[in-house]
């Protein structure tokens, strides 16, 4: 096991390179870090050079790709723009756990600027995603054994209309409901922007009520789509031999779906929730942009509206790295859940 | 009827007719009453964005009157007005048609990808294969979402008007259907890719190869014709991922740019008149919501009667 | 053993399934009896019905798509086909236990072979964790798996085809049950393993004492292990009669056509094969006529206008043909 942990880790490093690679070649031709820098627009033309020196823009980009990857405080470079390089540089690289500093936030560590927002946007996808996957697990399951019935086509009608509709269409929608107009018919309403209300303070209960509207504009979308999933491979489960051998035995129908099918079942469902759940982060953007939510999605968007390179990569790599370890552990969860696979 | 004990031959008449391959999808897509109902609404929508173009004219459409801004629906403006005083009516029409030529257009991008190399990876297999296929790998291994921003960033620096039929567009349809093309393409890639592997070594390929037939041929007239069911319905529901992608960039204000209008780009900033405009943000997101709800049935529909053994995701 | 009294008598069922096609008439008024520990071989075509009736019997077609449109299934003077599901549960793998086709199919790839024997004993049987594991340990040295308690704890995969096969007779006959149906048990596996299987079946059934349906296309393996035959075709029995008369005095054209086809060691060196002109018939249509009439070589105008009823015609042999095989006259 470890060794197949091992290995997956290492078959990840060239894959992971590659991601880095093109992604910084988009990044630093996409933006001009010194236009927006900090919002205060360097004017002198010689402040422009030192800085244009001191951040290496006027490195080729593979120099500046490996500065990014492994640092520079081996390397020597012209700070005074005299032509010859005398200062050593301060980077240490992502390798080392340094993905540089925020050009918005001057100076900042990018790794502390995305752990600021982080617990933001974890608190958001972690709620959400238990929802969905527990009310999936419940309505999937519920219409697979009722295939047909009236619930089940309710049901099937609505998540289709559900699975289809944009996050943005949602977020719209209940916002105008629950809270422009319940606020306007006298109605308790839910707030719309931000994690609390700063005359309250970041209570728990004022976090928990700003989540509601943006927990279901998440959970909305994919709870519609796993149910979809959950009741289809619960439906070809159902259908299988072993299942009908099950009944044969006269074993009770609970004992049949939730010991012999959902055990099977599980498997590629499994596979769908592992995979999925780092790529949620995707929906947060326009999720946390709507609901002015101080979560990494935004961060994101700030970043590349502001040419913030360094945050925009970190926040990237980051996610490019968690779907290699959730890859990992969805085999690991596999694995222990069919004992047709072992990795020795 | 007599009866008589003389031995006859009667088979034809006893045999029930069979169906053929065409009139068994036909049933199969008969069945499914959304898919049927998908097919109508969006052939609706269709005629109201390139029809409505015979009742209002684009410059209407892109007319503003800063006077009549913020209007909600009246007799006027069916649909209200935005932010600078233009038509939102005539903006859905043209929206409409962008909207959906985007649709159709970056799925195409994305279908041609993806059938090429899944179809390399696929029928050649080895290294090609391992190189390829760690390149979709690494296209996977972020949120498509993203990718689409970092590339429209990418992308945004001076983009020009371009004319074509007499008209003036953005140059950023282009560049938006060019990226969703090249964002989309990984999950067709593996598909196509899977197909050839089973179907290369299947009998009539081997036979084919036996007889000296090109490599070409073998790809493009043998096995592509018989994995042509899952790209299709890939390549309807790539119409509806195309249309709600470009509604996210352009939602995120990095899509196509004024004048040019889509049903995605109207949404921009439409949320912060959420108080104050409901219209601005429901009428084109209503129509969103339409041609994505009716192209799904359409696709799923079509999954159901050409590959009843394939599973929805 | 013919004295016996009749415990299970299935009386005019008939199965239907609607698919997009139309409706499949997969069963259409068959009857048959079975006395105590007796074995009853049902014999066809694949596609003939013989899996659907004995599933319509044991209560096990899906319904949507599948539906049982009448009949009874007089099962010890209870019809199965009125009892609620739970009361049915307790028929199911207590009093009428199955084997199934594919052994590498019809046991859970996810739960271990002990588990799935253990199962069926937690159900119907008051005995403990203990017990159950001691008798499923004892009913695999049954079926002649070595080392049997130890296997218990493995998993299908882990078994080989023939091996499987043993746990799954090992596992229906847990609760030891008076009836047996075996669908085509053997058919999935190689012939000399298939040998193996049958004489394992003989020799339980002996042991146990149980009435035994045993499901076959293939004639040349009931004449040694059933006590009579039935011979289905497209949802109707065709011929049934003890299984010695079948052979010696085969009634129906199309008994005799599926003789025909079987490699026989007294047969002529010079005679060849036949094979049964036509296809299998049309599911979708309901018949007029009698069913195999398209293929048959011994068809007349009677037999597509009318299809002909089961009938006694010798003692202990019934036929549904108009045709006496023998002179070629119409009945």
């Amino acid at each position: 096991m470890t060794k197949y942990i091992v290995r997956r880790l290492l078959q990840a490093i060239p894959l992971l390179l590659l991601i880095s690679l093109i992604l910084f070649v988009l990044m630093q031709n996409a933006t001009d870090p010194l236009a927006t820098m900090g919002g205060r627009t360097p004017t002198k033309p010689e402040d422009r050079a030192r800085l244009t020196r001191q951040l290496g823009l006027d490195k080729p980009i593979y120099i500046q790709y490996l500065y990014w990857l492994v640092g520079n405080d081996w390397a020597k470079t012209d700070l005074d723009g005299d032509g010859v390089a005398e200062t050593y540089g301060t980077r240490h690289g992502v390798i080392r756990g340094d993905f540089g500093t925020s050009i918005v936030q001057t100076g900042r560590p990018v790794t502390k600027v995305i752990g600021e927002r982080l617990p933001n946007t974890l608190i958001l996808m972690l709620t959400s995603e238990v929802i969905i996957v527990l009310g999936a697990l419940l309505v999937g399951v519920y219409s697979a054994l009722r295939q047909y019935s009236f619930f089940d086509n309710l049901l099937t009608g609505i998540l289709f209309v559900g699975y289809s509709m944009p996050i943005f269409f949602i977020a719209l929608s209940t916002m105008y409901i629950f809270s422009v107009n319940f606020k306007r018919w006298g109605l308790p309403y839910l707030p719309t922007v931000g994690m609390f209300d700063p005359k309250i303070g970041e209570t728990p209960g004022q976090i928990i009520l700003h989540m509601i509207l943006p927990v279901f504009s998440i959970s909305f979308i994919s709870f519609a789509a796993y149910s979809r999933y959950i009741r289809s491979t619960l439906l070809e489960v159902l259908g299988q031999d072993y299942i009908r051998t099950a009944r044969s035995k006269g074993l009770p129908k609970r004992e049949i779906t939730f010991i012999h099918a959902l055990k099977n079942a599980s498997l590629p469902i499994v596979t769908v929730v592992g995979l999925d759940l780092p790529l949620l982060l995707g929906g947060a953007v326009v999720t946390e942009r709507i609901f002015a939510w101080p979560g990494m999605g935004r961060l994101f968007i700030d970043g590349i509206d502001r040419g913030d390179t360094p945050v925009v990569m970190g926040i990237l790599m980051m996610i490019a790295v968690s779907v290699v370890v959730f890859q990992i552990l969805t085999d690991i969860v596999y694995a222990w859940l069919d004992p047709r696979i072992r990795f020795d | 009827m007599s009866v008589s004990d003389q031995p006859v031959n009667m088979i034809a008449e006893i045999e029930a007719p069979s169906l053929s391959l065409s009139d068994l999808t036909w049933r199969r897509f008969k069945r499914h009453k959304m898919a049927i109902a998908g097919l109508v609404v969006l052939f609706l929508l269709i005629i109201y964005s390139f029809g409505g173009a015979f009742f209002v004219t684009e410059k209407y459409a892109n007319f503003t009157d800063t006077k009549e801004r913020l209007q909600a629906p009246n007799a006027k403006h069916p649909f209200g007005t935005d932010t600078i005083g233009r038509d939102l009516l005539a903006r859905t029409i043209y929206g409409g048609q962008i909207s959906i030529i985007i649709g159709i257009t970056a799925a195409f991008v994305e279908v041609m990808i993806g059938i090429v190399i899944g179809a390399v990876a696929g029928y050649f297999g080895g290294k090609i294969d391992a190189v390829l296929m760690r390149f979709t790998e690494a296209m996977l291994n972020l949120p498509q979402l993203l990718l689409l921003i970092v590339m429209a960033k990418f992308f945004s620096s001076d983009i020009k008007n371009i004319e074509l039929f007499g008209r003036e567009f953005s140059g950023s349809v282009v560049v938006i259907i060019f990226i969703i093309g090249l964002t989309s393409w990984p999950y067709l890639a593996r598909i196509v890719r899977a197909e050839f592997l089973s179907i290369k070594e299947r009998e009539f390929i081997l036979a084919a190869r036996a007889t000296g037939t090109p490599t070409w041929e073998i790809i493009f007239k043998h096995i592509l014709p018989n994995s042509i069911a899952p790209i299709v319905v890939s390549a309807t529901l790539g119409v509806a991922g195309a249309i709600s992608l470009e509604a996210y960039v352009s939602f995120l204000g990095l899509g196509v740019r004024a004048p040019t209008a889509t049903w995605g780009n109207m949404l921009e900033n439409a949320y912060r008149y959420i108080e104050s405009a409901y219209w601005m943000w429901f009428f084109p997101g209503m129509f969103i919501v339409l041609i994505v709800l009716s192209i799904n049935f359409l696709g799923d529909g079509l999954r159901d009667a050409l590959d009843p053994r394939s599973r929805t995701v | 053993m013919t004295n016996a009294r009749k415990f299970l008598e299935v009386k005019d069922l008939k199965t239907q399934f609607n698919t997009p096609e139309g409706t499949v008439y997969a069963v259409n008024g068959v009857s048959f009896d079975l006395k105590e520990g007796e074995t009853l071989a049902v014999v066809g075509e694949s596609g003939c019905g013989k899996s659907v009736t004995m599933m319509s019997i044991m209560r096990l077609i899906q319904i949507p798509p599948g539906k049982i449109v009448g009949g009874e299934v007089v099962f010890r003077d209870t019809d199965l086909l009125q009892l609620s599901e739970e009361a049915m549960e307790q028929i199911r793998g207590r009093e009428i236990a199955m084997i199934f086709q594919d052994p590498m199919t019809s046991l859970n790839p996810v739960l271990t072979v002990g588990k799935q024997i253990t199962e069926t004993l937690r159900t119907h049987t008051p005995m403990t964790q203990e017990q159950c594991r001691a008798r499923a340990g004892a009913l695999l040295e049954l079926v002649g798996i070595p080392d049997p308690i130890k296997r218990l704890d493995d998993y299908p995969h882990q078994f080989s085809g023939g091996m499987r096969q043993r746990v799954m007779i090992a596992m229906s006959l847990a609760c030891t049950p008076s009836l047996l149906i075996a669908d085509e048990p053997t058919t999935a596996l190689d012939v000399t393993i298939q040998a193996q299987i049958i004489e394992l079946v003989k020799e339980l059934k002996k042991n146990v004492g149980m009435a035994m349906i045993w499901i076959t296309h293939d004639l040349g393996i009931v004449a040694g292990l059933a006590d009579r035959v039935i011979v289905m075709y497209a949802g109707y029995v065709v011929e049934e009669a003890i299984v010695d008369d079948l052979y010696e005095n085969t009634l129906h054209p199309y008994t005799l056509a599926l003789l025909q086809a079987l490699p026989r060691a007294d047969r002529r060196r010079d005679q060849s094969l036949k094979s049964i002109k036509g296809s299998p018939p049309n599911l979708l249509v309901e018949p007029r006529g009698c069913p195999f009439a398209p293929r048959c070589e011994f068809v007349r105008e009677k037999c597509i206008a009318e299809n002909p009823a089961l009938v006694n015609v010798e003692t202990n042999h019934k036929v549904a043909c108009w045709v006496d095989v023998k002179t070629g006259a119409l009945r």
